[in-house]
């Protein structure tokens, strides 16, 4: 379905590397945190991309190295044929009218000194969007309405509002660009399951009556199986799979990929205990010094348990590409992929 | 007394020593812990925050409770009163008793006999729990040997590390010597468990153990936590929001909302024929990972109630489908509804007929709130899509009546009003 249209943001290399200063008088760079290393993704116009990993495997920089919001320090962004890396913050204006971010923490991202009416005019005013006073109350008026909160609470403060209405006020905020693409950035992890149900109907509601394409970043593959049309799995700055969202969640062929779909519990009693768990040892090694040839083969249970000491000396030595190895959509970065049902 | 005790663990401790006992009441055939109408008030400027407001549940040995709920409900504060460490300003009534021992009114001093050697406790966040200026070894051997002085200092050393070896830390003997900085997120919650379990507790009260955990470390610990059960016969009190965590290790379940246990049952009447509106909202409203149908969630309307002065009637009737002016008038109390399960609803009859139904009870009142108001305009008229022509909408969305422009409106699933409560 998506391989015929032309991907809206496309991102070849893309590198995020942060410098670790040495101590002493003269702070020289020892080292870097590979925190993106070499990231390739394509969303497609109408399409949920749901970008999932552990914490620390470079999810939101991502997300903020395509934004430009933390510039990126090498590959490349390409945004409707206009490439992104490297502009600066006047260039990127013009482009901040297609994407836009939501950002997790609805108590971090609003100002609390500001009333929701300004917050959510604030991109109005700061593009020009708006002739006047009248059309600029009209147009707030209209978004808050979308995000379903009453439009005569505007003159309230973000610390009127519980979490899930903040997080709607966010997304107001976003929408009021009329943007193509959304970088969700962990939307609803910060929400109670009652109410983060709620503002996920609406992002779903929102997609489909505006056209709009996301990048929906979270670590609960629950919700991004709900969600997302794609899912692509992060580690360690690098995409390990990605393939279609039932292709992943039914056939996943990345050892992390199932590790990671086993290990999340199960709300029923009976198909939880019945269950076979893979449980992967150890904890993400760090960023600034990943392991040579496969990154995740530190924890693998394939590497561990499986294979031949001349097929580990591959998973050492080589990096394995993301190519595909299932089917043409279903990409997978490891050797020796394999479909495997654990669900 | 220590013969029913030794009964319980499984030998692999070698430690035996007494129990708790030194309080009056002590009895060792009493239920494990029971906790009464408890009641824990935290005045503030703003009124008095009622945060627990009659919670009654009895921990059987060797089971595990867990209990549910969203932020704010309770859960944290229940487990803290049993445990003696709420501050000094809030006001606690009721009945805490372990094995028959009146824990509420008890001094600091005798409380701290109990702590860690009856009732234990997990905390949710590993990176606060441990003293960072002291090495794991000794922050564990510190909790042996508060219990039993006559332990030299060699021997505890050799149980802390058998404890660490015993949660699943590779070079045990080594790792005593390093400090807490030293250990990953995961490996830290291991050396708290070992802690919680160093003195043989009958009691583990686990708050949140893996929520600050990534998956893959939380399926760890898990683990390690089913050992610790294991190895010292306790039983637990696992406080959580996740229900994948309760379904896969709790026998009972018990659900709070508004600082009061709305629904209590075994596991599986809880998750397959929930008697309360809010727990079937509650599971109806998880995206779950083993379906590939993709049905539209069920979010319960409106946030969940503010504990400082609260109205009269059902703190759950303003978000509930099925609500009614009865309702209103006076909260009701647990009724039993077969084989210990308790609900506090005056419909449960209605509730149980709904099976596996929660989307539409729940959307029907969605349903009712568009018809109710007026459909908002569209968001620059220019890129709007019908609803029933995009791909994606599932079934069930559109059999709802449309209004007038051919949305569904359920945009508006929030009410107007907002309200305190939720995670403030």
């Amino acid at each position: 379905m998506t391989a015929t249209r032309e991907p809206i943001l496309s991102v070849r290399g893309l590198e995020k590397h942060f410098p670790i200063k040495g101590g002493g008088l003269i702070k020289r760079t020892v080292g870097a945190v590979r925190a993106v290393d070499g990231l390739d993704l394509d969303l497609y116009p109408g399409e949920v991309l749901g970008l999932v990993g552990e914490s620390g495997c470079g999810k939101s920089t991502t997300g903020r190295a395509i934004l430009n919001l933390q510039p990126a320090t090498g590959g490349s962004v390409v945004f409707q044929g206009r490439e992104i890396v490297g502009l600066g913050r006047k260039e990127m204006r013009p482009l901040r009218r297609d994407i836009q971010i939501v950002f997790q923490d609805p108590y971090a991202s609003l100002n609390p000194r500001l009333p929701v009416f300004d917050i959510v005019a604030e991109p109005l005013i700061i593009h020009g969007l708006t002739k006047d006073e009248a059309e600029l109350r009209e147009r707030v008026r209209t978004l808050v309405e979308t995000v379903g909160l009453n439009p005569e609470h505007t003159n309230r403060y973000p610390a009127e509002f519980s979490g899930g209405q903040r997080q709607r006020i966010g997304i107001a905020r976003a929408l009021a660009l009329e943007p193509k693409v959304l970088v969700l950035d962990e939307p609803v992890s910060a929400l109670d399951v009652s109410i983060q149900a709620g503002v996920i109907n609406l992002l779903e509601d929102l997609k489909n009556r505006l056209g709009l394409s996301y990048l929906f970043i979270a670590h609960d593959l629950s919700v991004v199986r709900h969600i997302s049309d794609r899912v692509a799995v992060m580690y360690l700055g690098k995409i390990i799979e990605v393939a279609d969202r039932d292709d992943l969640f039914e056939r996943p062929t990345h050892p992390y990929t199932q590790a990671l779909l086993s290990a999340i519990p199960l709300p029923d009693p009976r198909l939880e205990r019945s269950r076979q768990r893979i449980i992967i040892t150890g904890d993400v090694p760090s960023p600034a010094n990943p392991p040579s040839g496969c990154r995740f083969r530190t924890r693998c249970q394939k590497f561990a348990n499986e294979l031949s000491e001349t097929q580990r000396e591959k998973c050492m030595t080589l990096e394995p590409p993301l190519e595909s190895r299932a089917t043409a959509s279903h990409l997978s970065a490891c050797h020796y992929a394999e479909a495997t049902k654990v669900l | 007394m220590s013969t029913a005790v030794s009964s319980q663990s499984s030998g692999a401790l070698s430690q035996g020593g007494t129990r708790a006992t030194s309080l009056p009441g002590f009895d060792a055939s009493a239920p494990l812990l029971t906790v009464e109408d408890l009641n824990v008030r935290f005045p503030t400027e703003d009124g008095v925050v009622h945060a627990v407001r009659g919670v009654d549940y009895t921990l059987r040995s060797g089971e595990v409770l867990g209990i549910v709920g969203e932020s704010g409900s309770g859960k944290s504060v229940t487990s803290l009163a049993v445990m003696g460490l709420l501050p000094g300003s809030a006001r606690v009534s009721g009945s805490i008793r372990y094995r028959g021992q009146e824990l509420l009114g008890q001094s600091d001093r005798s409380m701290s006999r109990v702590r860690g050697k009856g009732v234990s406790m997990i905390f949710q966040d590993p990176m606060t729990s441990l003293d960072p200026v002291y090495r794991v070894g000794f922050q564990i051997e510190e909790t042996l040997r508060s219990h039993d002085k006559s332990l030299s200092s060699k021997a505890a050393a050799g149980r802390a590390g058998e404890l660490l070896e015993m949660v699943g830390i590779p070079n045990a003997r080594e790792r005593v010597r390093s400090y807490p900085h030293e250990f990953s997120g995961g490996m830290r919650q291991r050396v708290v468990i070992a802690i919680a379990m160093a003195n043989q507790p009958d009691v583990i009260i686990a708050d949140e153990p893996t929520t600050a955990l990534d998956v893959t470390v939380q399926a760890q610990i898990l683990e390690v936590l089913q050992t610790a059960l294991t190895e010292t016969g306790a039983a637990m009190v696992l406080i959580t929001h996740d229900l994948g965590v309760v379904a896969g290790i709790a026998d009972r379940v018990l659900v709070m909302y508004a600082g009061r246990p709305v629904e209590i049952g075994s596991v599986e009447d809880i998750y397959y024929e929930p008697r309360m509106p809010y727990t079937l909202g509650l599971l109806g409203s998880l995206p779950r990972l083993d379906s590939s149908t993709k049905q539209r969630l069920t979010p319960i309307k409106g946030s969940p109630p503010s504990v400082v002065n609260m109205p009269p009637g059902c703190p759950f009737a303003p978000r509930c489908p099925l609500h009614q002016p009865e309702c209103d008038v006076a909260e009701p109390d647990r009724v039993d509804v077969g084989h210990g399960h308790t609900a506090a609803c005056i419909r449960t009859d209605e509730v149980a007929r709904a099976h596996g139904e929660a989307a539409r009870i729940f959307d029907e009142t969605a349903t009712d709130d568009v018809l109710g108001s007026e459909a908002p305009v569209d968001l620059a008229g220019e890129v709007g899509v019908t609803d029933s022509g995009a791909p994606g909408v599932p079934l069930a969305d559109q059999n709802q009546t449309p209004t007038a422009d051919g949305r569904t409106g359920s945009l508006l699933d929030t009410p107007a009003v907002p309200q305190d409560g939720d995670r403030r």
